[in-house]
């Protein structure tokens, strides 16, 4: 199958988030669509696959324009995308997922779940993808869950598969596998698109690569090796490009945050942190690496005073701060970064003054017996805003009008623009374009320069590689291995985040 | 950002000028609601042609419930008088809002507030007036508080989640009064049928009107329900409170990451928003009643939620809603009166004024004529 | 262990965690020990003489002999049941029987009750039985309501008014046309409701509670304003026929079960018919599995194609085509006219019953069960002049429904988008 898109465009609102693209996608290639977050990948993705509608512009497929009234249709059409964003359904089952919406049936309606396993092991056997038709899908790791989508496009007869951002919650081992995945099935005839903004992934796994900047097409390779890692990055952000952060030569100083045999339980009693123990010196920056999900959210909230410890101590510049509330924290120089900023950073309904002051508005500074110093506040924060580079026009504007990067250094405004000891940072620029990123780790970099002790909570191993003067490897809840930031080598941490180390 | 002070003064002052709010947010607030009380009267009048009630009876009776509501002193005091519980405890439910608390139990702190208020009233003779009327007022509020927080706890402790919670709260309250009201101590003697004592003379809130005609019935309840007003506005808008209670109420995930106590504020917002209710239900019994019979609320406490929404969850809005709400109570006696038109008209229109409300997308595409202008506006900007 | 620090060591099997299943069996655990004190001092050593059931009626074909036991010994007994089951769950490895133990555990107390309410006494089981589920049919069908939009991920607080419109509607339209006229309006207009309600939260996106507690003002406000406008003028409008009893050949002869279960009226047999055909739509067919598909991630059912929008709204209207049904039995299941909210809350316990069968058809049934119980109960104990006043008995379903909503016996999981608009891009 061959398609097309003609000249697509799509505006929310006044915004193009895809202006005028043109496309052409072959069966038995991948095509790799490089971009930074916000570019307008997913949004070109979604037009094809029937979520979004175009505001203008066509898809042609196989020489005959189409339109698409949902996803139904793209679907009917060939068309199966792997979202970014699994989407399952967790408390049902395998088979139960991949035949929903063109379920076998027999007489008066009746699910014909049998068969559905029939056709699951089916599909199985042909890609070599061993997944457990009868298993729950909350019971199983990511990367299971990921072979579970590609079961459900390719019980669709997808001949076009996308993938949106795969490997993000993989680890580098799963990834060599999954690329092994996307090769079968190229190679059986089906044509690929993969979206990404890794430059290693793309000239690794692309036959052919176009990329894409603030929704327009700004270059195109027909081959991966036509061009240099450099030279991709520059045409996604439209400048040269260092990922390397600035920062003075590494001279730590006293151990300030001590961690000792930490344990802690989710909901449900399985263990999250397995008796983990580390420790943060000032001037030092920490990073925490690990495939998502391995235990490394708990033990953020665990050192933030978030969650109940079970077992094991945390001492702060020698003091026992085990049972210590958040606020308590706080006070004594924490300041954190959460990892999601829409549902734990920001307010996004309140004003920018108001996310300023989420977690020191009992200040004195800011309030006087039970009332709110407004004024003080206000100002203050017109003044972080300007310091931290937040784009907005008045401070009385809610957060929710601001761009992921503005809310982004909004939160970095609130936690950095205190005097505080100690950052903890947790995902920090997930999902942020360049630039943010560059900025985010200026200021990451800047704070641990002047003293503070920093730990770095992501799962991009690129940003830990950048920005740690010490690496931590998390896996099923334990520290299973530390490396030196300057000495460290990709593959081997990769080894170590996969368990195997 | 001490040094900051001085260098960015010309940008820190564009920074902090507010923006007018937009034509949308505008109608929204002013547009929708004036839409929906007209569109309910309108279909007010259709029910009752409906029903087989005459043209010119539809239109007595609308003339009957505007006199009744602000005709004349009395109906402005009736008004008045209707509009304090409803306030009162709507108030409570909009602080509920606030906080993210979803308060379906006004009827029923109202109902053992009440209660209180009324044991309080009957039993402490010999109190004088300034000391008994504030107790009684105290001990409704206390037992309405302290009814709704066992919901606030159970959502701060076990996550149950309060509107199924409080549901139930208020029909065990309706068990809880019956059972009350039947005790040796509550009923009134001489009795079978539950029903309590009435309230002493020194516990009942003074009449403000009756050197003008002995049947006013305005009470002080009313400079209570202007208080409570200004109160809870300052405590959501101008306190380190009411910034915990609104932030929580946004986003509790955010606010517990910020190091707020988000069981604490569970409790202490359900508590006063049952505070308030109980106050409505002390206003009730001293104010009006002067003694409890079963469904003594009379439903005030789901009307108070229509009031907390048409009032937009903020205190002068509620007010007005409030106002609103006691105008259509008392002009539907009236009206009930002159036109021979049932008063339970007035639940309909209420409960289609609350439709449109809630649903301001259904109000921009019944009369799409009433916005398209606005739009324009927004698009030229 | 390690001496120095008694809170951890290397080996994390031997390490003592705070447990919440061990919390949930300890606190089961004491509850029990507590009913079995309760069943020992006030129901063993309160009670004297035999406590006489009635199982049936003289009249019966197949008459039994009443049932009678000696009060006192047979609490001790329970009480000892009790203690058992209590110690039981301090017990390691008893974890996994927690809710059975509970449950059991409650079903003893209960008939522990009963038999100290009746000793020296005699008492009508079957009677007892008869009304309990009669009384569950509104409360199943109002929490079966509720399955069918939940499972869809809309919230219905609105099950209050679709039995109250549906009660109202039967009556009006009964008075008129008849009974089966009454009914299949009643559940009409119990399905425009549902279709209003899908309206309100699916199209115009108002929040999913406030559009219930309208709709309940909403009703309640013109049941009420006609009720006393017109029904006061013209009376015949107020007066349906009602549903007479089917006797189902031979089974309703039998004892016990046969007046409890096999000589009811239309609803109770439709009651039943609905509660399984709605466990077989929900999880045994096509539109069943995508039906909970929306519920659970609305998101991931609109990318494989489904019509998230149309499932809520077919489920939703069904939902209130079954409240309808459930409102026409209280007047044309019994009382044959309608009084102004004569519904009084039985949509909010269905709604409850709904929550305590963890959102499926047949729990709700059992829920509903349950709660017939016991309001059947509190109007028996009247007649037994018992010491316990009646409204703590009436209150006892509603405290029960906190304790589940709170978790302490372990927590039923709602669809996971309840409550939840779409908002498709």
């Amino acid at each position: 199958m061959e398609i097309e898109l003609r000249r697509i465009t799509k505006r929310f609102g006044h915004f193009a988030a895809v202006k005028d693209v043109g496309l052409h996608i072959r069966p038995g290639e991948v095509l790799g669509l490089l971009g930074e977050n916000g570019a307008g990948k997913s949004t070109l993705m979604n037009v094809l696959c029937g979520l979004y509608a175009p505001t203008s512009g066509e898809i042609v497929i196989d020489g005959r324009p189409v339109t698409f009234a949902g996803p139904g249709e793209a679907i009917n059409a060939g068309i199966g995308m792997v979202h970014q964003h699994f989407m399952l359904i967790p408390v049902f089952t395998v088979a139960e997922n991949v035949v929903l919406g063109v379920e076998p049936t027999g007489r008066i309606d009746h699910l014909d779940l049998a068969r559905a396993r029939g056709q699951v092991r089916k599909i199985n056997d042909a890609y070599g993808l061993e997944v457990d038709p009868d298993a729950l899908i909350e019971t199983l790791p990511v990367g299971v869950q990921q072979r579970v989508e590609i079961i459900k496009v390719l019980f669709r007869s997808a001949d076009l598969v996308i993938f949106d951002e795969p490997t993000a919650v993989l680890t580098p081992q799963e990834v060599v596998e999954f690329f092994e995945i996307v090769k079968s099935l190229r190679d059986s005839g089906k044509a690929i698109v993969f979206i990404t903004h890794k430059l290693g992934e793309i000239r690794q796994i692309a036959d052919r690569i176009a990329v894409l900047r603030r929704g327009e097409i700004v270059g195109q390779a027909e081959h991966p090796d036509a061009v240099s890692e450099a030279e991709l990055a520059e045409m996604m952000v439209g400048r040269p490009v260092s990922f390397d952060v600035d920062k003075k030569p590494y001279q730590p100083g006293p151990p300030m945050l001590a961690v000792k045999n930490l344990t802690v339980l989710r909901g449900n009693d399985e263990i999250a942190v397995d008796n983990v123990s580390l420790i943060v010196h000032s001037a030092e920056i920490v990073g925490i690496a690990g495939v998502q999900g391995n235990g490394q959210s708990a033990l953020v909230e665990a050192l933030t005073g978030l969650t109940h410890v079970s077992g094991g101590s945390v001492t702060f510049n020698g003091q026992d701060i085990t049972q210590a509330s958040t606020r308590e924290r706080h006070r004594l120089g924490f300041a954190h970064i959460p990892e999601d900023r829409q549902r734990t950073g920001l307010i996004p309904a309140f004003t920018i003054a108001e996310n300023m002051v989420l977690d020191s508005y009992y200040d004195d500074r800011f309030s006087k017996g039970p009332n709110m110093l407004w004024d003080v506040v206000n100002t203050a924060a017109a003044h972080a805003v300007v310091d931290f580079d937040v784009r907005t026009s008045s401070v009385f504007d809610a957060v929710d009008t601001l761009s992921g990067g503005n809310q982004q250094k909004l939160i970095a405004a609130r936690e950095m623009s205190r005097d505080t000891d100690l950052l903890i940072a947790s995902q920090p620029t997930r999902g942020l374009d360049v630039g943010s990123i560059e900025y985010i780790h200026s200021r990451i970099a800047q704070a641990r320069d002047e003293g503070d002790g920093v730990l770095i909570v992501s799962s991009e191993l690129d940003e830990i590689l950048a920005l740690s003067d010490r690496i931590l490897v998390m896996f099923k809840g334990r520290i299973v291995a530390e490396f030196d930031g300057a000495t460290a080598d990709k593959g081997t941490i990769g080894l170590a985040m996969a368990g195997r180390y | 950002m001490n040094n900051a002070q001085e260098s960015t003064v010309g940008l820190s002052e564009a920074l902090l000028r507010r923006a007018a709010p937009s034509r949308a947010a505008l109608e929204d607030l002013v547009v929708v609601p004036i839409f929906a009380v007209v569109v309910a009267l309108v279909l007010g009048a259709a029910a009752m042609l409906a029903t087989n009630v005459d043209l010119a009876t539809v239109g007595r009776s609308y003339v009957a419930l505007l006199n009744g509501s602000v005709g004349s002193v009395n109906a402005i005091s009736e008004t008045l008088t209707a509009a304090v519980p409803l306030t009162l405890a709507g108030l409570g439910i909009a602080l509920g809002f606030r906080a993210g608390m979803f308060n379906i139990g006004a009827e029923g702190q109202l109902l053992i507030g009440g209660m209180a208020a009324v044991i309080a009233g009957f039993s402490f003779a010999g109190l004088p007036a300034i000391v008994h009327v504030p107790l009684v007022l105290l001990a409704g509020a206390l037992a309405g508080g302290l009814y709704a927080a066992i919901a606030g706890w159970l959502r701060a402790a076990t996550g149950a989640h309060e509107v199924i919670s409080t549901i139930m709260l208020n029909l065990i309250s309706y068990r809880l009064v019956d059972y009350l009201l039947r005790l040796d101590f509550i009923q009134r003697e001489g009795r079978s049928d539950p029903i309590s004592q009435s309230v002493l003379e020194s516990a009942e809130l003074p009449r403000l009107l009756i050197w003008l005609d002995p049947n006013l019935r305005l009470h002080a309840g009313v400079f209570l329900m202007i208080a409570a007003v200004i109160v809870i506005n300052w405590l959501l808008f101008k306190t380190r409170l009411g910034f915990e209670f609104r932030a929580s109420g946004e986003n509790p995930d955010a606010a517990r990451y910020a190091g707020m106590k988000a069981g604490l504020i569970i409790v202490l917002a359900m508590g006063l928003a049952g505070a308030l209710a109980g106050l409505a239900g002390a206003n009730q019994v001293s104010g009006v009643l002067g003694r409890a019979s079963p469904g003594f609320s009379a439903g005030i406490g789901f009307d108070a939620i229509a009031v907390a929404l048409l009032g937009r969850s903020h205190p002068w809005g509620v007010l007005l809603a409030g106002l609103l709400f006691g105008a259509l109570e008392a002009g539907g006696r009236q009206m009930q009166v002159e036109a021979g038109v049932s008063i339970d008209l007035i639940g309909i229109i209420q409960a289609l004024i609350i439709v449109f409300i809630a649903a301001p997308l259904l109000v921009r595409t019944l009369f799409p004529w009433g916005f398209r202008k606005a739009e324009r506006a927004e698009r030229e900007e | 262990m390690d001496k120095e620090t008694t809170s951890s060591t290397a080996n994390p099997e031997s390490r003592k965690l705070d447990s919440a299943k061990v919390r949930q069996a300890h606190v089961s655990g004491w509850i029990l020990l507590g009913l079995a004190v309760l069943a020992a001092v006030v129901f063993g050593a309160g009670s004297e003489g035999i406590a006489t059931f009635r199982l049936s009626r003289p009249t019966d074909p197949w008459a039994l002999p009443n049932l009678s036991i000696p009060a006192a010994s047979t609490n001790y007994l329970i009480a000892a049941l009790l203690a058992f089951l209590g110690v039981r769950q301090f017990l390691r490895g008893n974890v996994r029987w927690t809710s059975l133990s509970l449950g059991s555990g409650l079903l003893l107390a209960v008939i522990a009750f009963l038999v100290w309410a009746t000793a020296g006494k005699g008492f009508s089981l079957t009677g007892m039985l008869q009304a309990t589920v009669v009384g569950a049919v509104p409360i199943a069908l109002g929490g079966l309501a509720g399955v069918l939009s939940e499972r869809v991920a809309v919230v219905n607080i609105a099950i209050e008014g679709m039995l109250l419109a549906g009660a109202f509607t039967g009556a009006l339209v009964g008075s008129l046309l008849g009974g089966v006229g009454g009914l299949v309006a009643a559940v009409t207009v119990g399905g425009l409701f549902g279709f209003i309600l899908a309206a309100l939260v699916v199209t115009y996106r108002a929040d999913q509670i406030i559009a219930g507690v309208v709709i309940n003002l909403f009703v309640l406000g013109v049941t009420s304003y006609v009720s006393s406008q017109v029904y006061s003028e013209y009376r015949f409008l107020n007066n349906a026929p009602v549903f007479a009893p089917i006797r189902i050949p031979v089974l309703a002869d039998l004892p016990v079960i046969g007046p409890v279960l096999f000589q009811h009226n239309l609803f109770v047999y439709g009651a039943i018919i609905m509660v399984a055909m709605a466990t077989y739509y929900l999880f045994h067919t096509r539109l069943g599995l995508r039906a909970r598909a929306v519920g659970e991630h609305p998101r991931a059912a609109d990318t494989l194609g489904i019509n998230v929008y149309r499932t809520r709204y077919i489920n939703v209207t069904m939902a209130g085509m079954v409240a309808g049904f459930g409102g026409a039995w209280l007047t044309l299941g019994s009382v044959g006219r309608f009084d102004e909210n004569m519904t009084n809350g039985i949509g909010y316990i269905g709604l409850a019953a709904m929550i305590f069968g963890r959102w499926h058809p047949v729990g709700a049934l059992m829920a509903a069960l349950i709660f017939g119980f016991a309001n059947s109960l509190q109007q028996k104990l009247a007649l037994l002049n018992t010491p316990i006043p009646s409204e703590f008995l009436a209150m006892a379903p509603y405290i029960a429904t906190i304790v589940l909503v709170a978790g302490v016996v372990g927590r039923a999981r709602a669809p996971a988008a309840d409550g939840q608009a779409y908002v498709k891009e």
